[in-house]
């Protein structure tokens, strides 16, 4: 019964979305007052409902029950309990009805946070969102429905993936979702701006906390996917340049461009047009990742099982919704207006370059990554475009906006001054470049990739420094304030900034370093043996039987001796045999340092009982995942600013002044 | 204004391409080979101990290289086409015992009938990979000067031998 | 019972890995010919794989690939002539690295001239917006004006 109650809610949740959209477009057109009240109301309804639907399938995994055919294909009753809920978006159909529900989600959000918001753009904004949840709940529906049952039941599950099974391969899809989804909420920002033809800095307000809270997620669920590759597959990776780590990648890319845009729409009015196209832009980038994802249209390991039908379907919507919306963009953009001039050294241009740059650099990756379909759709035959290409095209555009993101903050609005701005900067420059040269003289070897790297992150670090000390130097002059009043004045936001910013360096130092200096060995060994790597010292002290719940397999006992002799680690590299779906797991064993990761993992069993066992050495390689975190902190901060907690509500005609 | 068309544009063209890309098969690699001269090998024959295939064997003919092993489970899909294909006498087909074992081979062989004139055995895959094999079953057509006409990747159909196969073999004869 | 026979089968399962395993490697002792076997496996894609390079993937293909690529290195033979041999085989589809070639020029300097088209679209806008005078107050004007009368330290 409960997945026929599941699927009766979805239908349910579809035909509300379906009210909410007319009733949001008519009303808006007939400025019927009951009618604008409506969708408030109806965006919980539709939530709600989504969420007692995902429960029901939810509970369909958690009870093991079989009858239902996604059940059947994704889970098994010896696997853990976390991972029997994780099952419940590890596949196709279950993944989109997470989509529905954090599309509803954050459409009640946008309903419960938005009494500020004058009534028509609200409704215009839940009107856009609940016609894009339409899309996807048609979509589920018709041809990808979580709840079809398997009649006669399967006596057991077909397990889900052991490469899932990991708790990292739990939150990271969640995370994801929220931040791609969470970009339609700025994308309705945008389309209520082109239809009502109101544009200006309130706009950019509201949008921005919603943007970078998506943002936010979006980070984190990329970091956490690098992160999980790294400690999970066995060999050290964590990033391929694959189509669907692209996917989440260009998004990305746009978000991070739109969130800086956006703040010059609000301070400075200037780049509306420009901040409208991009809230398309990124909004309908997460879109093509879904279709990448699932229409079979580019090979990846990450890809879900494909079907033509499907892919049709997706693409039909995909031109419909951004169709729709580039359409209305040609059509209504110049009714948005331009904004105020700006010198050619100024903040405004410098925040124009980054988003230049960050733009052509996620144009760069669609291109490399479609390519191959583009030649073989032409008849030209087949390529393969991968790490070498997408490598040797993203660093030189990254550098001069990790340069940029020195100055930027330094300069000021509309007007700069050239020396000035060098007065300011010339100290950072000098201690950057000598940081630069010295750390390779640490680390033992010197390369230009790496003294270029750590010049930019040692840049930025310290021109942030100069910034803000900058700023406390300013406030205090005059004033009776301590340093720490002073400090305490400076608004979050500015703070959220320095702080992305430094993680955007922590994680430039993560990548130089460990790309310049790790250090691998593979070698063949027997219990007693040992192999040497850069002053460690791995022991295979013995090998063991290991059972798991789902799992058999063996574990490995090392230990890790330090230069002096002294036990640094012990580790327990596993190699596991997944019953059901009949695969080796590699469970990679790593001691994690600030400063290194010493990381072993075991390849494979040979004749006379030794195993082939890889260990490495990677300096500094969690500062990737910490400088991300960091950027995701920063958002935080900036996001919890207090002009964003204002309770003054704006009536119409004061719009212009307040707020 | 024109300009603000321009995204919707380019666009347009993107959409293009995915809708083609919906068709197509981004997991089949066409072979570089097609038009140029069979790689040379010479390989132990199944059928006779000390005699050898090798690719001048078959010069001045027309024939069939099929790609098999008995731990191929299309290839068991695909037997009966090339049983029927072999029994027609318009082309000779020829087999490449790939990774597999000469035991297990002829075993294979006897269970499932034989439709092939020789069976040359490459026990550790070099020829297949100088073949460009990537995958079992794979089929190449030779013409009467030793250039390679043709390549099918995975199992070959009633439609593949009839509309695609046998024309060739009939226009190179 | 049922746990012995799990584990046989397992370590049976590991134990098959090792025929797919390097046996070339494991006689080649030296990290740098290791580390050069290992760079230049790692540009080679694995065809039958789901996008991954010869040198991360344990199919059956891959580690003959990855064994050829060993082979012939201690041929002596350049990182150019063994990805040609494998191209002559493969096409230009084992490559991760695109050629650069008539069909690959959109791809290569299609970002540095997409770069060159947004920057002179910029300078050019802005040219052209400076050559209007700048009426009454426009909205970057009427910003400051409201961050002025309220205090905001937002303009940071």
């Amino acid at each position: 019964m409960i997945p026929e109650i599941g699927h009766f809610l979805i239908i349910l949740a579809l035909w509300v979305s379906v009210a909410q959209t007319l009733i949001c477009f008519g009303g808006a057109v007939r400025s019927s007052p009951r009618l604008i009240a409506f969708p408030r109301y109806s965006s919980y309804v539709i939530f709600l409902l989504t969420l007692a639907g995902f429960c029901c399938l939810a509970t369909s995994f958690l009870a093991d029950d079989f009858s239902v055919l996604n059940v059947a294909s994704n889970s098994n009753s010896q696997l853990p309990w976390p991972y029997k809920l994780a099952a419940s978006w590890g596949s196709h159909e279950g993944s989109l009805l997470l989509w529905v529900l954090m599309l509803s989600g954050w459409m009640s959000a946008v309903s419960l946070f938005s009494k500020q918001m004058p009534d028509e753009m609200r409704s215009l904004i839940l009107g856009v969102m609940s016609a894009i949840a339409i899309g996807f709940y048609l979509f589920m529906l018709l041809t990808s429905n979580p709840f079809d049952r398997l009649l006669p039941p399967a006596a057991d599950g077909r397990d889900l993936n052991p490469l899932l099974q990991d708790p990292g391969m739990v939150i990271h899809p969640p995370m994801l979702y929220m931040g791609y989804v969470g970009f339609s909420v700025v994308f309705a920002f945008a389309i209520g701006a082109l239809i009502s033809g109101k544009l200006d800095s309130t706009w950019a307000r509201w949008s921005r906390p919603w943007t970078t809270a998506a943002w936010c997620f979006l980070t984190v669920g990329i970091a956490l996917g690098s992160w999980w590759a790294y400690y999970e597959l066995g060999w050290g990776g964590w990033w391929f340049w694959d189509p669907v780590e692209n996917a989440s990648f260009m998004p990305w890319l746009c978000g991070t461009a739109l969130i800086h845009s956006l703040s010059v729409t609000e301070k400075r009015g200037s780049f509306k047009i420009w901040t409208v196209l991009l809230s398309i832009i990124t909004f309908s980038l997460s879109l093509l990742g879904t279709f990448l994802v699932r229409s079979g249209v580019l090979t990846s390991v990450h890809a879900f099982a494909t079907d033509p039908e499907r892919g049709v379907f997706i693409l039909g919507f995909l031109i419909v919704v951004i169709g729709a919306s580039l359409l209305l963009f040609a059509w209504r953009a110049p009714k948005v207006g331009l904004g105020g001039n700006f010198n050619f050294i100024s903040r405004e241009s410098a925040l124009l370059a980054n988003n230049v740059l960050l733009v052509v650099a996620a144009a760069s990756v669609l291109l490399g990554t479609l390519y191959p379909l583009f030649l073989d759709a032409m008849g030209l035959g087949k390529i393969s475009v991968g790490p070498p290409y997408f490598d040797a095209i993203f660093f030189p555009l990254m550098a001069p906006a990790m340069f940029l993101m020195g100055i930027g903050p330094v300069l000021r609005w509309k007007n700069a001054k050239t020396l000035e701005l060098a007065t300011k900067l010339k100290w950072a420059f000098a201690i950057s470049l000598v940081s630069a040269i010295i750390v390779p003289m640490v680390m033992g070897s010197w390369s230009v990739f790496v003294s270029i790297g750590l010049l930019l992150g040692f840049w930025i670090v310290v021109s942030g420094l100069v910034n803000l000390l900058e700023q406390i130097r300013r406030l205090r002059m005059g004033s009776e304030r301590t340093i720490f009043q002073v400090i305490n004045s400076l608004p979050r936001s500015y703070y959220g900034m320095l702080v992305a910013h430094v993680g955007v360096a922590v994680f430039i130092f993560g990548v130089t370093l460990v790309k310049g200096y790790e250090e691998e060995r593979d070698v063949k060994l027997a219990v007693g043996e040992s192999v040497d790597l850069s002053g460690y010292r791995f022991s295979l002290a013995s090998l063991d039987d290991l059972i798991g719940p789902n799992y058999s397999g063996v574990k490995g006992t090392v230990f890790v001796h330090g230069d002096d002799g002294k036990l640094v680690s012990t580790l327990y590299p596993e190699k596991r045999f997944y019953h059901v779906q009949r695969m080796p797991m590699t469970e990679a064993a790593i001691d994690t340092g600030l400063f290194r990761d010493l990381y072993v993992s075991l390849g494979e069993a040979l004749e006379d009982g030794s195993w082939v066992v890889r260990v490495y050495l990677k300096p500094f390689v969690d500062w990737i995942w910490g400088g991300a975190f960091l950027m995701a902190l920063g958002g935080l901060l900036a996001i919890s600013d207090k002009k964003y907690r204002s309770k003054r509500r704006s009536a119409p005609n004061q719009v212009a002044i307040s707020s | 204004m024109r300009k603000y068309l321009l995204p919707l544009a380019i666009f347009v063209l993107v959409a293009i391409f995915l809708w083609r890309g919906l068709f197509l098969n981004p997991r089949e690699v066409p072979s570089p080979l097609i038009g140029k001269s069979i790689p040379e090998f010479s390989l132990p024959k199944l059928e006779k101990e000390n005699s050898v295939v090798t690719s001048k064997t078959f010069d001045g003919k027309v024939w069939v290289l099929n790609v098999f092993a008995s731990w191929c489970t299309p290839c068991l899909d695909e037997h009966p086409m090339l049983m029927e294909l072999a029994s027609q006498n318009r082309v000779i087909v020829v087999g490449l015992n790939y990774k597999d074992g000469f035991q297990s081979a002829a075993d294979w062989l006897g269970k499932h009938g034989n439709p092939y004139s020789a069976v040359a055995v490459d026990i550790d895959g070099l020829v297949g990979m100088d073949f460009g094999v990537y995958g079992v079953p794979e089929t190449f057509l030779i013409d009467k000067s030793g250039v390679i006409r043709y390549k099918k990747i995975g199992p070959l159909s009633s439609i593949d031998i009839q509309d695609e196969l046998l024309p060739l073999v009939e226009s190179l004869q | 019972m049922i746990k012995k026979f799990f584990l046989f089968t397992a370590y049976s399962f590991f134990l098959s890995l090792s025929f797919l395993s390097t046996a070339e490697q494991s006689s080649e002792l030296s990290a740098d010919f290791q580390e050069k076997v290992k760079s230049i496996s790692a540009e080679l894609r694995c065809l039958v794989c789901q996008n991954q390079t010869i040198a991360d993937s344990n199919a059956s293909l891959a580690v003959d690939l990855r064994n050829q690529v060993s082979r012939m290195l201690r041929q002596g033979k350049s990182e150019q002539e063994i990805k040609q041999y494998m191209v002559e085989r493969y096409g230009d589809f084992v490559l991760y690295d695109p050629p650069v070639k008539e069909r690959t020029w959109a791809l290569w300097f299609g970002p540095f001239l997409l770069l060159a088209l947004a920057i002179a679209f910029l300078v050019s806008n802005q040219l052209k917006r400076r050559a209007e005078p700048d009426s009454a107050l426009n909205s970057a004007d009427r910003e400051d004006l409201r961050a002025l009368l309220r205090g905001d330290k937002d303009q940071l």
